[in-house]
């Protein structure tokens, strides 16, 4: 449960650094006073104003969706605009980039290595008939139950925070990662996809999930509640099934079928007539 | 594409360790009771209990196949674990020689060792 207790002033260490004029990054203090609902992202967005005008972060929705402020806020990968200051049960807080990638500058870090894992891994729909993919003349056929598959790993939104906690990815930087390899299941279990084996081209090498020993520390930190860790073990058991030739292929999902003319069920009321009536009607 | 062959290899020692290291405390610490492999109210490391298993035929595969696949298991993890530490691709080139030639050296001397037993 979220600390209650509200701070009257803030503390925040910021780890800065400037690539020009900076050998290794160093912290700077700022002082603060508290206001009501203040998140992390707040306070550096304040500190911009005031004391700290080159300080340098990434940022954009403000609401948890865009992914850009991932930042190391109290020894923890976070989101700066989801991470409230009475969350953190402490008026001091502390903010560095997030670890596991070069630094740019300040809070900045360098996420290229990890888009360019994911592009590797190829997170799109990989269908024969590109055709009716890039123009299609209708839906592709999904249960809900086959959407229930892979629903919660296309939460993700490449934040990065589940790359700063691996402790695999801190030492082992030609392992994919649980975002990428996360992501390459959640295509590959899409029943509309057909692209597993040109994924596991790279899956099935050593940058693959092998690397994985199930810290869970990804699944733990993700600001979207999605696992990628159960994803990476999933992922194994879809491998060794594929290298035992078990792995049962799902052809792409076919387009659906145009629905027959529906007709009106009986007994259903009409809607209620609108409550607001429209400018011009 | 040898990285799933060797995770998948290493997921079926495991199994296969789980049902010869079952039998081995079988043996070893459940027979007393049961009386099945050794003799009746003979302890299961008794000269005469060891000397027969060893002639046992069944045993020897048994040696034989638990120490291959321990063997594999617990090699292919080391290569994890070294692997971890972000070596060069010399490097882990020279750590998979040096297990893959450990490794078989360690097998025929153990697989030498259980056949040459039925001697006792």
């Amino acid at each position: 449960m979220a600390a209650t207790n509200t701070p009257s002033e803030v503390v925040f260490r910021v780890r800065r650094f400037d690539p020009v004029a900076d050998a290794s990054p160093h912290w700077d203090e700022y002082r603060l006073p508290y206001t009501t609902g203040m998140t992390v992202l707040d306070g550096l967005k304040r500190l911009k104003e005031t004391a700290a005008p080159t300080l340098a972060w990434r940022s954009s929705c403000r609401m948890g969706v865009c992914g850009s402020c991932g930042m190391f806020i109290n020894g923890r990968p976070r989101l700066a605009c989801n991470t409230q200051i009475t969350e953190l049960g402490t008026n001091l807080v502390t903010v560095a980039p997030l670890p596991n990638f070069n630094i740019i500058r300040d809070l900045v870090p360098d996420l290229f290595p990890m888009f360019d894992a994911h592009q590797a891994l190829k997170p799109y729909l990989i269908r024969d008939d590109t055709a009716e993919q890039y123009e299609p003349t209708d839906e592709f056929w999904q249960s809900m139950h086959q959407l229930e598959e892979y629903l919660q790993f296309s939460y993700c939104i490449k934040c990065g925070c589940c790359m700063a906690a691996c402790p695999t990815y801190a030492t082992d930087p030609t392992y994919s990662g649980p975002m990428p390899l996360g992501q390459a299941h959640r295509y590959n279990t899409d029943t509309r996809d057909g692209g597993f084996q040109a994924r596991k081209e790279v899956l099935a090498g050593e940058q693959g999930p092998w690397r994985c020993h199930y810290a869970g520390e990804c699944s733990r930190v993700c600001p979207k509640g999605v696992d990628p860790a159960k994803a990476i073990q999933l992922m194994k058991r879809e491998l060794v099934l594929d290298y035992l030739r078990l792995r049962k292929e799902s052809c792409p999902a076919k387009v659906a079928g145009k629905p027959a003319a529906s007709t009106r069920r009986e007994g259903i009321p009409d809607a209620p007539p609108p409550t607001v009536q429209r400018a011009g009607v | 594409m040898r990285d799933q062959r060797l995770w998948t290899w290493h997921v079926g020692a495991g199994i296969v360790i789980l049902v010869f290291l079952g039998l081995h405390m079988a043996i070893m610490h459940v027979d007393t009771l049961l009386g099945v492999f050794n003799a009746p109210r003979t302890e299961a490391i008794d000269w005469e209990n060891v000397v027969h298993r060893a002639q046992s035929a069944f045993f020897v595969v048994t040696y034989v196949v638990l120490l291959g696949t321990a063997l594999f298991h617990g090699l292919y993890g080391l290569r994890n674990i070294v692997f971890e530490l972000n070596p060069t691709s010399g490097l882990k080139k020279a750590v998979n020689v040096v297990l893959l030639i450990g490794g078989i050296g360690l097998f025929g001397l153990g697989a030498w060792a259980a056949i040459a037993s039925r001697a006792l």
